[in-house]
């Protein structure tokens, strides 16, 4: 019997199993140290111990055995499982627009796998009818999986092939497209799909989950009818986020490509934009702007496609004692760009001076942004903001700092002159840098004062 | 024709076949949640905030959908949770993932699976159990077996355990209107321990017994929660041919006899019905064709009370025809309930409709105020033949559709004689139907948990805790001469450790178990603080009993004294009473002094004489001498006097 009948078990459960010719899926008796346990033997994860055997019970229930205990095993019969969301073909309707759903992996479709106790990422569109059949009343669907990766394993090679992806379904006639997405990293591909696929005559909507979809709490299938929605019906033709508004089952947001951040480790509503307002309002069938200034959807503009990246670019994460080795490492390795995210308007300590200098004489572009979030790099203001401008270190205005980072990257994926690099850097492309901060746009709701908890109580959260 | 009711009273349970097992639900005492560090056991009735959240049904490990989550998801509620920021965080909110399990709690799962001779697991896994009906904002349960198997000796048999688990406790319900069903989440995820037995008991009797007797063991751990909500049981029962249904969360014990008959009853009652449709030559092909209809023009001048409130709400009538059953919808199923009432309760909870009546019969439509002309009319425009039932299902017209097409539903459900549900304890000791019953799809590993090894080590620690099971020390302690229900009592009671070292020092077994078992209750009842007497106190009170120098019967009241002043030590409260030790010298002496200033008796019975005496003389040596010896000094002054 090969390993594979044995799945994820390993040293004394993989012998005791093997010893007793019971392999996965075996429906047995075990007689044990501590008394008789009866099921069908589940296949382990791989990160569990190898004392172990999983038995999952009549009652659904699953135990694990201890192979020190295991005296006997009978086995009865097999039954192997098959986890399969029931597919079913996804209706035409030729009223309805074409959106285009480009798979990346996270949790928006998933199911659990085995092994290793996660979920994976299922996608065709007769899994996602099957899934969600609301989705067939709001548009047609086509999908495509480009990959299957959790979002911390996306990076510029997956924004490139995104992007013409993204060009072309928009060539290939779909009103809108969907780009399903891990939540952790989904707003540095929103920020790297609105530098990289400009001019769009149609939205682009990146969606994820926050409860993955094999919960019946999740907000997997809702979020995914707001982004059909936004996708086939709304005007906006942005790269957005479409995420839940509140964590309750209301609404969604839709958030600008290049001002929108996860905020909470696991809140459904972890997804707000930072120093503006989110763009719209989204509910099943209906789009509610919440802002005139938007690229509205134009099937005739042309889309431009500038898939370029350079990868030799980082964030400095600037901390009280920071050691300019941090700097000279980034040298040394051949970095070309360094986004500093500095304290409070933009600073960072003396002793990174002579290392920051060393850079900016090796060619190293770098730009400051704020680790506050909120707010401008104003470096005028102290003296210390003034002589770090003055080792090349650009202030680049109230940009997030990861979206700075994907700037950077594009930019020099296109080209290395420090003027023009510096020209672009600081010329927005979609409101990645915007010239006021309006009186709105930084509201954390500070818990615990009595006007907030009379608010609190008085809207769904 | 009616199919003849049987009285749950008169039933004979062994010709019926009667089964039942039970699930009881008890609430642990530990100071946290299971999976989050919330307080437990912190209810209140006031919240923050709201959270609004939907059920979706989802696959499951096994990969089919389960039809509980179907059927609920078809009742598409909106649900609400109120949150006190004292005590839910983001856990029950379900917008954080679980943090390590509460191990407290799983020790005393243990600890009560041990009690129950369970095996236990070598790995404690951590599954989820689907809920859509909202009761936890998830969409499931967390739960884990502890232990597998088990046997609990009753009148002389052995009650089967099948399984014991520790569970999160689910929210408290505060209104189920309509599509809208609002929960308070104060009470969600409290640890608690389910224990399922196999379906060993043969009469109501026998279930209300071991849900008692199990909750004695789990009690005598000393570590679960008391009071109003803390266990909590559901029953399953079937009868022969039946099929097993659950009845959930029944609060009391007392309850459950009398649901346990009513069960039994009615799944006698719906097998006889199927015997009849069957006679009948009904099928389940002759409802193929049962369609809705809509009849609402019917009711436009109506002048009842509730049609007038459909139609002003925007309501429909949807009728639909049911060939061959107008004898059988009046079918008795309970004492009060029919056939139609079983009806009526799939539409509330399906059709989610609750606006009286639920579904209108040529039965009831005379009463609730529809003209009898009216009703022909609308038999009429179904082309209902004499045999032939209508039922009248009304509200919002997607709710009124999705009730006709549930009642065609119920009915060729008949033909499987019990339909698979679990059913709701309903005022007046009857239930309703609450689900379908869920299968073990509805279970699927929870990834966010990982497993826990229950060591040996873990193990011998609880095993050297352990006390003597509760059923041998009913025995023991009756084989002292307690009664029964006092020698139950103290079994289980905190109190036990402390009797059992005093009658070690040489108490009276029976005067002291009497005390703790029953008085000690009694006092308490009565609002006397005892909880605040020291240890030390109680022991040094026993100890002068045991030794003879206060009498058991004055250990009541100085229990009292000590409870008002809990910091007198116990010589201190003797002395307080008068209650130093008296030899019989003494006590001679005082006897002829009192009676020397009594007035002599009136009676000349030399018996009634005695008793007069008696009387007086007690209350001076209560506590300090026993009867008898008083009795035998008195009778030897006397004998001298004389």
């Amino acid at each position: 019997m090969s390993n594979d009948e044995f799945k994820g078990y390993r040293g004394e459960a993989l012998s005791v199993l093997k010893e007793y010719a019971a392999p996965v899926w075996s429906d047995v008796t075990i007689a044990s140290a501590r008394g008789e346990f009866k099921g069908i033997i589940l296949p382990r994860s791989e990160t569990d111990d190898e004392h172990h055997i999983v038995l999952k019970m009549a009652s659904g229930y699953n135990v694990g055995v201890r192979a020190c205990d295991v005296q006997a095993i009978t086995s009865h019969a097999r039954k192997e499982a098959h986890y399969k969301i029931p597919e079913k073909e996804f209706p035409y309707d030729p009223q309805k627009s074409k959106v285009v759903l480009l798979g990346t992996g996270g949790t928006i479709a998933s199911r659990l796998d085995y092994r290793t106790g996660a979920v994976i990422p299922a996608f065709s569109p007769g899994e996602l009818f099957g899934a969600v059949p609301e989705l067939a009343d709001i548009c047609n669907i086509e999908t495509k999986k480009l990959y299957a990766v959790f979002s911390e394993n996306i990076g510029p090679d997956h924004w490139m092939g995104t992007a013409a992806e993204i060009f072309k379904a928009i060539e290939g006639g779909a009103d809108g497209v969907i780009v399903g997405h891990g939540t952790d990293t989904m707003h540095y591909t929103s920020a790297a799909l609105s530098f990289m696929c400009q001019n769009l005559p149609v939205p682009v909507v990146l969606v994820g989950s926050q409860r993955s979809s094999d919960r019946p709490s999740s907000d997997a299938a809702l979020n995914l009818r707001h982004a059909a929605t936004a996708a086939c019906m709304g005007p906006i033709s942005e790269v957005m986020v479409c995420m839940f508004g509140p964590t309750s089952d209301e609404y969604g947001l839709l958030h600008r490509g290049t001002r929108v951040r996860k905020m909470h480790s696991s809140y459904r509503s972890t997804f707000r934009t930072l120093g503006d307002r989110p763009l719209a309002k989204v509910w099943p069938g209906k789009v509610e702007p919440l802002t005139e200034d938007f690229v509205r959807r134009d099937r005739n503009r042309k889309c431009t496609l500038m898939n370029k990246f350079e990868e030799k670019v980082a964030i400095l994460y600037y901390y009280p004692n920071m050691q300019p080795d941090i700097v000279e490492a980034l040298i040394d390795n051949g970095y070309k760009g360094i986004v500093i995210a500095g304290t409070g308007l933009g600073h960072v300590n003396k002793p990174l001076y002579p290392a920051l200098r060393k850079a900016h004489e090796k060619g190293i572009h770098m730009f400051m942004t704020v680790q506050t979030l909120w707010g401008y790099a104003q470096m005028f203001v102290y003296d210390t903001g003034r002589d770090i401008m003055s080792f090349g270190v650009v202030p680049a205005a109230n940009i997030l700092p990861e979206v700075a980072y994907v700037k950077l990257g594009w930019i020099l994926g296109q080209t290395q002159d420090p003027e023009e690099v510096r020209r672009l850097m600081l010329q927005p492309v979609n409101h990645e840098i915007t010239e006021r901060e309006p009186i709105d746009g930084y509201l954390v709701m500070q818990g615990g004062l009595p006007e907030i908890d009379s608010f609190m109580k008085s809207v769904r959260r | 024709m009616a199919i003849p009711f049987i009285d749950p009273d008169c039933a004979d349970w062994q010709a019926l076949g009667l089964m039942c097992g039970v699930e009881i639900h008890q609430q642990l005492l530990t100071q946290r949640k299971l999976f989050c560090r919330c307080p437990a056991g912190l209810y209140s009735h006031h919240h923050d905030a709201e959270v609004v959240r939907h059920m979706r049904p989802t696959l499951s490990e096994l990969g089919e959908y389960d039809g509980t989550a179907l059927m609920e998801f078809k009742t598409k509620k909106n649900i609400t949770y109120l949150l006190d920021r004292r005590s839910v965080c983001t856990y029950e909110m379900d917008d954080t993932p679980p943090f390590e399990v509460n191990r407290e709690a799983v020790e005393i799962a243990l600890e009560i699976s041990l009690a129950l001779g369970s095996n236990i697991v070598g790995e404690f896994h951590v599954i989820r159990k689907q809920y859509l009906d909202g009761s936890i904002p998830t969409g499931f349960q967390r739960t884990a077996i502890t232990g597998v198997g088990g046997r609990l000796p009753y009148r002389g048999k052995q009650i089967g355990i099948i399984q014991l688990s520790v569970e999160e406790d689910s929210c408290r319900e505060v209104s189920d209107r309509g599509h809208d069903i609002v929960f308070r989440t104060d009470r969600l995820s409290m640890p608690l321990v389910e224990v399922v037995t196999e379906p060993d008991m043969h009469t109501p009797q026998e279930a209300a017994d071991v849900v008692r007797l199990i909750g004695r063991v789990m009690r005598s751990t000393g570590r679960v929660r008391r009071g109003a909500g803390a266990s909590r049981q559901d029953v399953n029962v079937s009868v022969r041919g039946g099929t097993r249904i659950e009845i959930k969360g029944v609060p009391s014990i007392s309850l459950i006899p009398g649901l346990v008959a009513g069960e039994g009853v009615r799944q006698k009652m719906l097998l006889d019905m199927r015997e009849e449709m069957l006679r009948l030559g009904l099928t389940p092909q002759t409802f193929a064709d049962c369609r809705g209809v809509d009849v609402s023009y019917l009711f436009e001048r109506e002048e009842t009370p509730f049609t007038r409130a459909t139609l002003r709400a925007g309501g429909r009538f949807m009728a639909v025809r049911l060939p061959g059953m107008r004898d059988l919808l009046s079918t008795k199923v309970g004492r009060t309930r029919t056939f139609a009432d079983e009806l009526g309760g799939r539409v509330r909870v399906i059709a989610c409709l609750d606006v009286r009546p639920l579904v209108v019969t040529d039965d009831t439509c005379h009463d609730l105020g529809i003209r009898d002309e009216r009703w022909r009319t609308l038999r009429k425009k179904l082309r209902c033949k004499a045999t032939d039932a209508v039922a009248l299902a009304h509200g919002p017209v997607v709710d009124a559709q999705c009730a006709v097409a549930e009642i065609v539903a119920r009915v060729v459900e008949c033909f499987e004689g019990v339909p698979r549900e679990t059913r709701q304890v309903r005022s007046g000791g009857e239930t309703d139907f609450e689900r379908i019953l869920p299968g073990p799809d509805r279970m699927y590993p929870d990834t966010d948990s990982p497993p826990l090894a229950v060591t040996d080590e873990w193990l011998a620690a609880l095993a050297a805790r352990r006390r003597t099971p509760v059923w041998e020390l009913d025995e023991q302690l009756m084989a002292v001469g307690l009664p029964r229900d006092v020698a139950e009592n103290l079994a289980i009671s905190p109190r036990l450790p402390l009797w059992q070292k005093a009658v070690d020092g040489g108490a009276d077994p029976k005067a002291l178990g009497l005390l703790l078992g029953m008085r000690w209750t009694a006092l308490v009842r009565r609002g006397l603080p005892l909880k605040r007497i020291p240890e030390g106190t109680l022991r040094d009170l026993f100890a002068a009993a045991a030794a003879g120098r206060v009498m058991y019967e004055a250990l009541p009241m100085l229990l009292e004294d000590a409870a008002v002043a809990p910091e007198r030590p116990a010589l201190e409260l003797l002395n307080l009473r008068g209650l130093s030790p008296m030899t019989q010298a003494e006590a001679a002496r005082r006897i002829s002094d009192v009676l020397e200033h009594l007035a002599r008796p009136t009676s000349v019975d030399p018996a009634a004489r005695k008793r007069y005496y008696m009387g007086k003389l007690m209350p001076h040596f209560f506590g300090r001498l026993a009867g008898v010896t008083v009795e035998r000094l008195f009778d030897e002054i006397m004998a001298g006097a004389a």
